[in-house]
């Protein structure tokens, strides 16, 4: 059982991190062990985690701790050291503003309204899901339509069931782990729909989600209409073209009570927003360089916040980094400034982080915009590496060596995916 | 049958029924008001775009005209008794060529001639200087700074709880079946039982001509045409400072921008003729409708912007104009066919209906026990930081926020329950919880537990606004079929 301690707070820390899930419980410990002296962890949910504990099903920690574990155990060894290492937990707190200083202004039920300085701030807020209004799909407004991390609070956090007949919209990796959770509660699942030509998942949840229980995916295919006054009662579908126009003449209605969306994800940058950030068209998440340090000295940023992720592993990796960004930027222990910006060519729609210096190792996460068989990224002349596929739902990473870039003198690099 | 309990019943309880309501309990009078939904409105108002016109749009010739111009007269008090969110911030009506700018002279003049103080005719730099987000296309513009933005269903819910502290008495979900008359006035039937009164308001909205013709009171038919209307994320908040109109056409108002009390800019409505009068749904066309108009306006708002949409659904009689006056039965007064300008009219509305039914025959005497002002509610976000410490220091439960998009706490969804909030949308429609850019993905479960908590339901009998609008069921209920 995890344990916090009751927590006197302080007037001054050194690094408050807004958050506390994966990347914020990664960003402490990272600041931690980088010499940061007090540190505080701000949850707006009673209990830090994120949304970890809502996620039960396995297949968290394979890259991290190099093993197995569902989203809970996950989160408990994270939260174990977060306690271990004398990091501040201030939980049922929101953060309503930050400035370009660096106070922090706090509200929480239990110790009203308050704030306070931090030297130094990193943003792991995490993203939220987009909605019904986001696609403006047509049709009445009953009840019954969700997104699938609603559905899962329903289900795994308050033991009840968000529907008995269930269409899925969009083939997010929730929205595939829903289907599967839902069939084992005994809700009929009648189908995945996603208006792409791919799945927007990761394949191994396509898989043990929808195949191994007979849950049919349609892709190319969309939902045009919901139809019902008080509660869902029926939705309308109709496959797509090469534009992703509907041909309403091909359309069928499917009888259900519920419309759960799985259809991406935002990344929450409210409070970026507030301190004035330089943001990515993209990302929609700030721009970072390979500190993770953002247009803001001294403010950081890390986890879904900069860039939505596959795996919570890597929201972990790069969090870390974060933190000991922040730890260094107290005790001046910085690296030098980086001396590359990283372009998006070809089928690239964005890298994280945005620029990286010559003379040390980075991990360069990046997106593509289209489905590729074997091809090659190259980063201008410097470096190219052979990939087998890729997707625009798997992330794709790439580990940068100094001596790959010893030869390169310019202030850009362009990336690029070309096909072999 | 006895004599009847009630002096007037009032049937329907959208802005208009509840202005009439709420005007009428300023006198010793016994009101009762039936509304068919789980609130009052809950039907077309809540769906209106919440303009206060500014006294120049309805002709002269018209009963909209007059009321128009009264009504808008009468929202600053009414705003500073009730406690609802109101503001003048003006409009402006655009033009983008020579032809046009005439029609904003007509305008103008339709104003003057009516007394709207402050109409004015600005030039392209003008116009440019004060808007800067508006196309550079138009050429330009009449400004009315009469013209304001409300909350239509913070006012309905604001003037009912001011009727009912003065003694109006109201039912919910409560469907009128029929009118007959009886002995010293009229009974009014419904899927609840029969209530009888002396005097009868018909301000059913949609429905108003069904009920009429079952009164035998009227053979006007409501037509409805829908609105379809998108809010967009509030960080575009101060992209325009001022409800915009395009210059209006022969067939339409055109599709208008208008920032909205709280601070969501708001773009539509669209107005396409219908049959159906449970029809809100909102469709594809109607989207790429009003999007394409609204980047000719304001060319830096796009779809990607768009959090939520909706629908309603306006009560068009024919002849276009409202329908205000007694009937061939005797105690039935119409208020029928209140589409634009009525929510901006309905204060006038309401008075005039008070010297119809004086005229009828039913007396009012003061009520002395009228109070004209509502008990002002705690909104949190609206306080400065000082304040809300203060608050949260009192009660904590004002430092627990609960919606984090607008910024709403426990102690104001609590409010909002004990206020008559009986569902996730009364509470929406009341705090702004669940109306933010995650419209609810993080609020909705918080909002549920506490509807179960202060109701002393299970959660399962939570809905979203009453009748078959079930959130959640039971693994148990998997079996049985039929909602939860």
């Amino acid at each position: 059982m995890i344990t916090e301690r009751p927590l006197h707070l302080k007037k001054k820390y050194d690094v408050v991190v807004a958050g506390g899930g994966p990347a914020g419980m990664a960003a402490a410990l990272g600041a931690r062990d980088a010499g940061a002296e007090s540190i505080l962890m701000v949850d707006r949910e009673p209990m830090a985690g994120g949304i970890l504990w809502q996620c039960i099903h396995n297949g968290f920690g394979l890259h991290h701790f190099k093993e197995e574990l569902t989203g809970p155990e996950y989160a408990q060894r994270y939260l174990e050291q977060v306690i271990e290492h004398d990091i501040d937990i201030l939980t049922d707190t929101y953060i309503y503003d930050i400035d370009r200083d660096r106070n922090v202004q706090l509200m929480s039920g239990e110790r009203g309204i308050h704030v306070l300085e931090s030297r130094s701030v990193v943003l792991a807020m995490g993203a939220r899901e987009r909605t019904r209004g986001a696609i403006r799909i047509a049709g009445s407004r009953p009840a019954g339509v969700l997104t699938a991390g609603l559905a899962q609070k329903f289900v795994n956090m308050a033991g009840v069931l968000p529907g008995r007949r269930v269409v899925i919209l969009g083939s997010g990796d929730i929205g595939l782990i829903m289907a599967r959770r839902l069939v084992l509660e005994g809700v009929e699942v009648l189908g995945v729909f996603e208006i792409m030509p791919h799945v927007n998942g990761l394949g191994r949840n396509v898989v043990q989600c929808l195949h191994d229980f007979d849950i049919p995916l349609h892709l190319s295919t969309t939902v045009t209409e919901i139809h019902g006054r008080d509660r869902v009662e029926k939705v309308t579908v109709a496959p797509v073209d090469e534009n992703l126009v509907p041909d309403l003449s091909k359309s069928w209605d499917i009888p259900c009570d519920t419309l759960m969306l799985s259809i991406g994800l935002i990344p929450e940058n409210e409070l970026s927003r507030r301190i004035n950030l330089r943001l990515d068209p993209v990302t929609t998440g700030p721009v970072v360089d390979s500190t993770m340090e953002t247009s803001v000295d001294g403010v950081f940023a890390c986890g879904n916040v900069v860039h939505i992720h596959d795996l919570v592993d890597f929201v972990s990796q790069e969090s870390e980094l974060a933190g000991r960004g922040a730890g260094a930027y107290l005790t001046g222990h910085r690296p030098p400034a980086d001396n590359i910006r990283l372009v998006p060519g070809d089928n690239v729609a964005y890298c994280v982080p945005h620029t990286i210096s010559s003379d040390r190792e980075h991990t360069v996460y990046l997106r593509v915009r289209r489905t590729e068989g074997k091809c090659t990224i190259k980063f201008g002349d410097a470096y190219a590496k052979k990939l087998l596929y890729v997707f625009p739902a798997e992330m794709v990473t790439v580990t940068l060596r100094p001596k790959f870039l010893q030869e390169f003198h310019g202030d850009s690099l362009r990336v690029d995916v070309v096909a072999r | 049958m006895t004599a009847p309990v009630y002096d007037v019943a009032i049937l329907g309880g959208g802005i208009v029924g509840c202005a009439i309501a709420r005007e009428l309990t300023r006198y010793r009078l016994r009101l009762v008001l039936l509304e068919k939904e789980c609130e009052v409105g809950f039907g077309t108002s809540k769906s209106n775009s919440g303009i206060i016109h500014a006294g120049h749009h309805s002709g002269p010739d018209t009963l909209k005209g007059p009321l128009e111009w009264a009504g808008n007269r009468k929202w600053d008090v009414l705003h500073e008794e009730l406690d609802f969110g109101f503001e003048r911030i003006g409009e402006l009506m655009v033009a983008w060529d020579a032809e046009q700018v005439e029609i904003l002279e007509k305008y103008k003049k339709r104003g003057e001639d009516r007394g709207v103080p402050g109409l004015e005719i600005w030039d392209r730099d003008r116009v440019r200087r004060e808007e800067p987000s508006l196309s550079r296309d138009i050429i330009a513009a009449l400004h009315a700074p009469t013209a304001g933005v409300v909350n239509p269903y913070e006012v309905c819910f604001s003037l009912i709880d001011s009727a009912r502290h003065n003694g109006l008495e109201i039912r919910v979900e409560t469907t009128v079946t029929g009118v007959a008359a009886v002995e010293g006035g009229l009974r009014v039937d419904t899927d609840r039982g029969a209530v009888a009164a002396r005097y009868v308001v018909n301000a059913a909205g949609l429905f108003a001509d069904r009920i009429a013709a079952a009164a035998g009171a009227g053979d006007f038919r409501i037509r409805p045409r829908k609105g379809e209307e998108y809010l967009l994320d509030k960080r575009l908040r101060g992209l325009v400072r001022r409800i915009i109109f395009p210059c209006p056409t022969a067939t339409s108002k055109g599709v208008l921008v208008i920032p909205t009390f709280d601070g969501t800019i708001m773009v539509g409505p669209t107005a396409n003729p219908i049959d159906d009068k449970g029809d809100l749904s909102t469709s594809s066309e109607g989207s790429d409708e009003v999007f394409d108009q609204v980047r000719r306006t304001v060319p830096g708002i796009s779809p990607r912007d768009c959090i939520a949409e909706f629908a309603g659904l306006r009560a068009v009689a024919d002849g276009e104009d409202f329908i205000i006056g007694p009937s061939a039965v005797k105690g039935f007064i119409n208020v029928a066919g209140i589409q634009s300008p009525g929510l901006t009219a309905a204060p006038a509305i309401a008075d005039m209906v008070r010297d119809i039914l004086a005229d009828e025959g039913l007396a009012l005497s003061a009520n002395d026990d009228f109070v004209p002002e509502v008990p002002k509610r705690v909104i949190v976000s609206h306080l400065d930081t000082a304040a809300q410490v203060a608050l949260a220091a009192r009660d904590s439960r004002y430092g627990h926020i609960c919606c984090r998009c607008e910024l709403v706490t426990e102690g104001e969804v609590v409010d909002a329950i004990h206020a008559g909030a009986g569902t996730l949308d009364g509470i929406k429609f009341r705090t702004r919880a669940g109306m933010g850019r995650c419209q609810g993905g993080f609020c909705t479960w918080r909002c549920m537990e506490l509807l179960s908590r202060e109701m002393g339901i299970p959660i399962e009998q939570v809905t979203k606004r009453g009748g078959g609008s079930w959130l959640v069921c039971r693994r148990e209920d998997l079996e049985e079929g039929s909602a939860a």
